[in-house]
């Protein structure tokens, strides 16, 4: 039994919150919400520089070979600065994916998709519409049961306005004619396999998201003063944020959980990514909540920065799975005769 | 990573498994806040220290094993598993015992801890004073230091089980003038001592789960201090440590309670589904609890590795009394017309003991510093918002 991290994996958190940090300011997110596609090619480079385009890809394809447990820090990373490149879907979801597609579509794709010449999207009908497929090299499209390999050209897009300006998401037309590359019983472990994988790294940006809002009103009510004092002094405000803070504390190790699950292709992740998700979408839905109400009417306001994390963890909550969704699964799991529960049973 | 258990843990969960079958009792107990429960749990304590089974992180010099902190969450894993009696002197054993090897001479641990570990001396914890409850620096009771002899006058309350408690630890100020946390000193006193008044209080059972003591001219000799003259606020904080929280309040015994929550869901799912609420409240506490377990582990893992606990051990009073009192309030939801009832009611076949819980998950958001405390210490010393 041993659950923590390597100290090269907590080394590497360190160097990718320092790198998003500094560049992934508020100032430059705004700054995309008015470009045509949102996205920002040279920061992808700067991702692939750093080896995260390449993380998860296979040493043998130009990658780093790590799996779920290696990135799901990162993840939570890309959530505290509310990344907009599509980092988590093409690194989490779309390589393990291509890796169990196999054949010439993974040869050929994964060492563009580690050098980060291509970005790899997956997009799953249960998502409504697909994340980032305007820029997507190759879009992995489930649909129908089947899963598609698509590259531009091969499927029109229509944006759909989200509420969160940093989000692109899309209608995809696919062009006729276009040949699946899984069917049947394959397609649909591919696509459960795939919805854990988004969920799982839904719910690590949701703990990254939940820490910057937390951040952030840390320092507004240190800074606000009414009555002759900070605000933050006063309990009513300081209660708020403590009661974030005991749920953050407690979806953290459900998500660790579910990363390994996932990287163990373990009979159980889909319960452990249910249990990640709904713990660190919750979370993040009261950092949101309790965050807004001690900014008082700052919060509500589009100049101050809280709304880019606060409209990113509504988004998050309701896709790859959406809160009922993931609660059903639970309650298969919990509700079935001879069901594993109680003390001991956590890790059988 | 990797979350799996090693044999040599599996061969640990296999062998107290066993022996808590052969040897657990077959009926309950008495609860301990009657004379004959109480007599009944002392007597389990030197069974369970006989099998050497008592304090298992304890070193075997003492009659432990020397268990680290994953072997202690599988020891209470297949202690609660196996329903096995409540622990009468958990005040002494997961509290004192820790703080005594930690601040005690040779001589006080080799006097207190073997008595201890064998249920002879069942201890009480006397730290609130009707005027010292959350403000718990603002400690009046007096012990006055003549020759050897600490003279102690003064009253403690909610002091749990001290009705047929033998000792209580307590903090005491030993410095007349000084004020809040400084001049307190930790000592340990007999109970039967002359001068010492025990007052039952009867809880919201009915039964003197707790007293109140009041101390006429008490005195004690100077050997029962622990640590220096004037330094027991820093040995009390060392009690009330992330480790000792987790000897106190170990994961299995909510996931036992959620697990039972879900049977009684199910044993009365016609009419509990006609409350969404209900089914909703019972996945939650499910995740709760789990959640619970996961974050405990993973921090036992941490500390083990030689990590350091951080302030966010602060989190952990408020998470497990929350979710103790929501899956209570869930299964009276649950139980309908019959939740009011008590257990020995003619009319209450199957209630089981929901109700004690209910009763005692009212406790938990209350005791051991309350959660408004617990907040305010999150959000200055975790969050670092002003004071």
């Amino acid at each position: 039994m041993d659950f923590t991290f390597s100290e090269d994996q907590l080394l590497f958190q360190d160097s990718v919150r320092g790198f998003l940090v500094n560049e992934i300011t508020p100032e430059r997110l705004r700054a995309g919400w008015d470009t045509d596609t949102g996205r920002d090619p040279a920061l992808w480079q700067q991702l692939a520089e750093m080896g995260l385009t390449g993380l998860t890809v296979p040493e043998e394809h130009g990658g780093l070979g790590m799996d779920a447990v290696d990135f799901v820090l990162l993840a939570q990373e890309c959530g505290y600065v509310a990344l907009p490149e599509p980092l988590v879907n093409h690194a989490l979801v779309a390589v393990p994916l291509l890796q169990d597609l196999g054949g010439e579509l993974a040869a050929h794709w994964l060492p563009l998709a580690a050098s980060g010449e291509a970005r790899v999207i997956v997009a799953l009908e249960q998502n409504l519409l697909a994340e980032d497929a305007h820029v997507a090299d190759l879009l992995l499209l489930e649909r129908g049961g089947e899963w598609f390999a698509l590259t531009q050209g091969q499927f029109s897009c229509e944006h759909s306005e989200s509420v969160d300006p940093g989000r692109r998401l899309f209608t995809v037309t696919v062009q006729a004619g276009a040949t699946p590359v899984a069917t049947g019983a394959a397609a649909a472990a591919l696509r459960a396999a795939s919805l854990n994988r988004g969920a799982l790294g839904c719910a690590a940006q949701a703990l990254g998201l939940a820490q910057r809002m937390i951040d952030l009103s840390v320092q507004y009510t240190a800074e606000r003063k009414q009555f002759g004092k900070p605000i933050g002094s006063f309990q009513a405000v300081k209660h708020h944020m403590a009661n974030v803070a005991v749920r953050l504390e407690y979806a953290k190790a459900p998500v660790h959980r579910a990363a390994f699950e996932v990287a163990e292709n373990a009979a159980g992740a889909s319960l452990a990514v249910a249990q990640a998700k709904l713990m660190a979408c919750e979370a993040a839905n009261l950092a949101a909540k309790n965050s807004i109400q001690v900014h008082g009417a700052m919060g509500y306001t589009w100049e101050v920065d809280l709304h880019i994390f606060m409209k990113k963890a509504w988004a998050l909550a309701n896709t790859w799975g959406d809160a009922g969704w993931h609660k059903q699964q639970v309650a298969t799991a919990i509700f079935a005769d001879g069901a594993a529960l109680g003390a001991g049973a956590t890790f059988q | 990573m990797q979350l799996a258990f090693t044999e040599q843990q599996q061969a640990f969960r296999q062998e107290i498994r066993e022996w808590l079958a052969a040897n657990a009792p077959a009926e309950p107990l008495k609860t301990f806040d009657t004379e004959e429960g109480f007599q009944q749990h002392r007597e389990w304590e030197a069974v369970l220290n006989h099998g050497r089974w008592g304090m298992v992180t304890w070193p075997e010099a003492l009659g432990g094993r020397g268990c680290d902190l994953i072997e202690w969450l599988i020891f209470e894993e297949e202690y609660y598993r196996a329903r096995a009696p409540l622990r009468v002197n958990q005040n002494g054993i997961f509290l004192l015992g820790p703080t005594l090897m930690e601040y005690g001479t040779e001589e006080q641990k080799a006097r207190f801890l073997p008595a201890m570990a064998e249920g002879r001396d069942v201890w009480a914890q006397g730290w609130s004073e009707p005027g010292a409850g959350s403000d718990m620096a603002a400690i009046r009771s007096t012990a006055h230091l003549q020759g050897d002899k600490y003279i102690i006058n003064g009253q403690k309350t909610w002091s749990t089980r001290a009705v047929w408690a033998d000792w209580l630890f307590g903090m005491f100020r030993t410095d007349p003038g000084s004020e809040r946390h400084r001049g307190l000193t930790f000592i340990l006193v007999p109970l039967n001592t002359p001068g010492i008044t025990v007052r039952p209080i009867p809880q919201l059972d009915g039964l003197p789960g707790f007293a109140e003591i009041f101390f006429d001219n008490v005195e004690v000799d100077v050997s029962n201090r622990l640590g220096d003259d004037g330094a027991g606020w820093a040995v009390a904080m060392a009690t009330a440590g992330f480790e000792r929280g987790l000897m106190l309040r170990s994961p299995a015994r909510f996931q036992e309670t959620a697990r039972r929550l879900v049977e009684l869901y199910r044993e009365n799912e016609a009419t509990a589904s006609q409350d969404p609420h209900i089914r909703e409240a019972v996945i939650r506490a499910y995740l709760d609890a789990e959640s619970y377990c996961l974050s405990t582990y993973q921090t036992a893992c941490r500390l083990s590795q030689g990590g350091k606990i951080g302030a966010e051990s602060s989190t952990n009073k408020i998470f497990w009394s929350e979710l103790d009192q929501n899956m209570h309030a869930t299964a009276m939801s649950i139980l309908g017309a019959r939740a009011e009832l008590l257990p020995h009611a003619p009319a209450a076949k199957g209630v089981g003991s929901w109700l004690d819980g209910w009763l005692f998950s009212q406790s938990g958001p209350i005791y051991a510093g309350t959660n408004e405390i617990q907040r305010n210490i999150i959000a200055e010393r975790m969050l670092g918002m002003p004071r």
